[in-house]
């Protein structure tokens, strides 16, 4: 079996980990399972490709950075639709799941959530028909790099992309302030708020941290394969499955999580047939809630 | 008007399978409140079940084994049952979110298991040629359509009733109890798990052989009759009846069924063929909106109890006697 799995693996598992990272933060925070995560990326993403539509509109034609396939438009348009993104979760948590979180039952939240995830994705298939679409059409020669392992300028630079992303949402978590608040509302909300944390913004920084990094994970999803309406529902269960398998809560533990399963289906498909990709998260999901439903680094819930 | 009567009985017909449906679901989350986001898995397995024992052999696919069609319906609620119950055992020992994703796992993987076991499944083009209970009328369709709708009827009938008794029955109490107050529930010395696992099993049962019906009904299943959309709109069906309500969840799958077949049928008189697509993702945009709304501003639906208001007034009375102590 040749080794080129372990890139596969590793940028799957870079989409599949910053979206956990979002789906973390939203159970241990929010206290629900948000269905409608995976549809943040779908609208990052066609957020994202509307700005570099309306950006090559006003100045033409630009040419890529060499060697990637994209210029300085899908960057600007990247940090646009990262804002679109956050804009778009807050708006539906005013809207919809803060008043439902008021009802204090978690489970009709993930409803309400359900309802939402099948709206969010229909409108994008109104909008945009349900044709899949790309950034670039561009093919990338990809640079040998031993082993027989090969691997594209784009697939480097979304790499170290991941990397610097999870390592500033880590020193976020644990060095600042904002961080500690929002670890203090996972363990036990009630004393956060008589400590005197506020717990609204801990409530809006999760869900920009959540809805920033899922429009970047969808974008990577757009950069190197295509962008569908589907794109992010498809991914729902990857993402569930690596934030359990990393252990609720834990931002190193849903990255982690994340690359086993992308490296998983990887190899799978290598093996078995890509076919049965999906099936991977799921038997992963199984095994872990029957031998260890804490996860890698998850506390058990008191 | 022949043909106006022909075509309400094949509407209620839809309809009353999606009653069932809603029915199991109710059992599940009305009764025992277990979040489940994958029964369109449930219904599939069901429906496949049923149609691999009735069909006539086929060299393509495993069997076709050629068995009666009430065989068949007796296989797909075994299959669907088992299903729910090794699902209800992995999870409901773990907080309601872990069903919900385990679930909504469930469906994804049924779902590819139709698209690609073709030796089990017939992969994409599905299964055809499922024998129809009142086939040989099918050359008079008002009388096949009745006919249809005769032994629907009696089949959500007879669920409707055994869900009644069910409900009312010592069982059904300790499942409310569960529902209501787990602890208290325990203390008692009921078993949370086995009774939430049984609970689950039979609305798995009931979802399959609704399967089943629609699959004997149509003569024809495909991977695409089990999307997430199904799941979606028997969610909604049971939130608009009221969850908890057997009579609940039949009136809103009736009522939902109506709105469904006739926006569509709106919006295949308002928009050219092209834009016909795009317009079916509005009408779900459309239904999505209407779960929410429901959810925030009448979450008990038309018919639907409400527990926790009678919890906490029990609550006030005992603080109440206590200070008065």
């Amino acid at each position: 079996m040749s080794l080129q799995f372990i890139i596969d693996g590793l940028l799957t598992g870079s989409m599949i980990g910053l979206g956990a990272i979002g789906v973390t933060l939203t159970y241990s925070i929010l206290r629900f399972s948000n269905f409608a995560h995976g549809d943040f990326m779908a609208w990052g993403t066609y957020a994202t490709l509307a700005v570099v539509g309306t950006i090559s509109a006003m100045f033409g034609k630009v040419a890529p950075i060499t060697p990637f396939s994209f210029g300085w438009p899908l960057i600007v348009a990247l940090v646009v639709g990262v804002g679109l993104t956050a804009l778009l979760a807050l708006l539906l948590d005013k809207v919809l799941f803060s008043r439902l979180r008021k009802q204090e039952q978690a489970i009709i939240v993930v409803m309400g959530s359900f309802g939402a995830s099948m709206a969010l994705r229909s409108l994008l298939e109104f909008i945009f028909t349900s044709r899949p679409t790309y950034f670039s059409r561009a093919i990338q020669i990809a640079m040998p790099v031993g082993f027989g392992i090969r691997i594209t300028p784009d697939q480097i630079a979304l790499l170290l992309l991941t990397a610097v992303l999870v390592l500033g949402v880590h020193l976020l978590t644990t060095r600042t302030q904002t961080g500690r608040s929002m670890q203090a509302m996972s363990q036990n909300p009630a004393l956060a708020r008589i400590a005197g944390i506020d717990v609204a913004s801990v409530v809006r920084v999760t869900w920009v941290i959540g809805a920033a990094l899922a429009c970047v994970a969808g974008v990577m999803i757009g950069v190197l394969v295509q962008i569908r309406p589907l794109m992010g529902f498809d991914m729902l269960l990857p993402m569930f499955a690596a934030a359990i398998l990393g252990g609720i809560g834990s931002i190193p533990g849903a990255v982690l999580g994340g690359l086993i399963i992308g490296l998983a289906e990887a190899g799978a498909v290598q093996l078995i047939g890509a076919e049965w990709r999906a099936a991977v998260s799921f038997i992963i999901l199984m095994a872990v809630l029957i031998v260890r439903p804490i996860g890698l680094f998850g506390v058990r819930e008191r | 008007m022949i043909d106006l009567v022909g075509y309400g009985a094949f509407f209620l017909t839809t309809a009353l399978i999606f009653s069932l449906v809603t029915l199991g679901l109710n059992l599940q989350w009305g009764l025992t409140g277990l979040f489940n986001v994958g029964l369109a898995g449930f219904v599939a397995i069901g429906a496949y079940t049923s149609a691999l024992l009735t069909t006539p052999d086929d060299p393509a696919r495993l069997g076709g084994f050629g068995l009666p069609i009430l065989i068949g319906w007796l296989g797909a609620m075994f299959a669907g049952g088992v299903a729910a119950a090794l699902t209800g055992i992995a999870t409901l020992r773990l907080r309601s979110d872990y069903l919900a994703i385990t679930t909504f796992g469930v469906a994804v993987v049924v779902q590819l298991v139709a698209l690609n076991a073709q030796k089990l499944t017939g992969g994409p083009f599905g299964i055809g040629f499922i024998p129809r209970p009142f086939g040989d009328l099918a050359e008079t369709p008002l009388l096949f359509n009745l006919s249809n709708l005769a032994i629907v009827s009696a089949v959500t009938l007879a669920a409707y009733l055994a869900l009644e008794h069910l409900t009312r029955s010592p069982w059904g109490r300790v499942l409310k109890a569960l529902r209501e107050d787990e602890r208290a529930a325990i203390s008692l010395g009921k078993s949370a798990r086995f009774y939430r696992v049984q609970a689950f099993a039979v609305g798995g049962a009931i979802m399959a052989l609704a399967g089943a019906l629609q699959a004997h009904f149509t003569g024809f299943i495909a991977p695409d009759n089990y999307l997430s959309i199904l799941t979606f709109q028997v969610w909604v069906m049971l939130i608009v009846g009221g969850s908890g309500s057997n009579a609940g969840a039949v009136a809103g799958s009736v009522l939902v069924w109506a709105i469904w077949a006739g926006s569509g049928a709106l919006t295949s008189v308002l928009f050219t063929p092209e834009q016909q697509a795009r317009a079916a993702s509005l009408q779900i945009v459309a239904i999505g909106v209407m779960l929410c709304v429901i959810l925030l501003v009448r979450p008990k639906g038309m018919f639907g109890e409400r527990p926790r208001r009678a919890r906490f007034g029990k609550r006030t009375k005992a603080t109440a006697s206590e200070s008065g102590s």
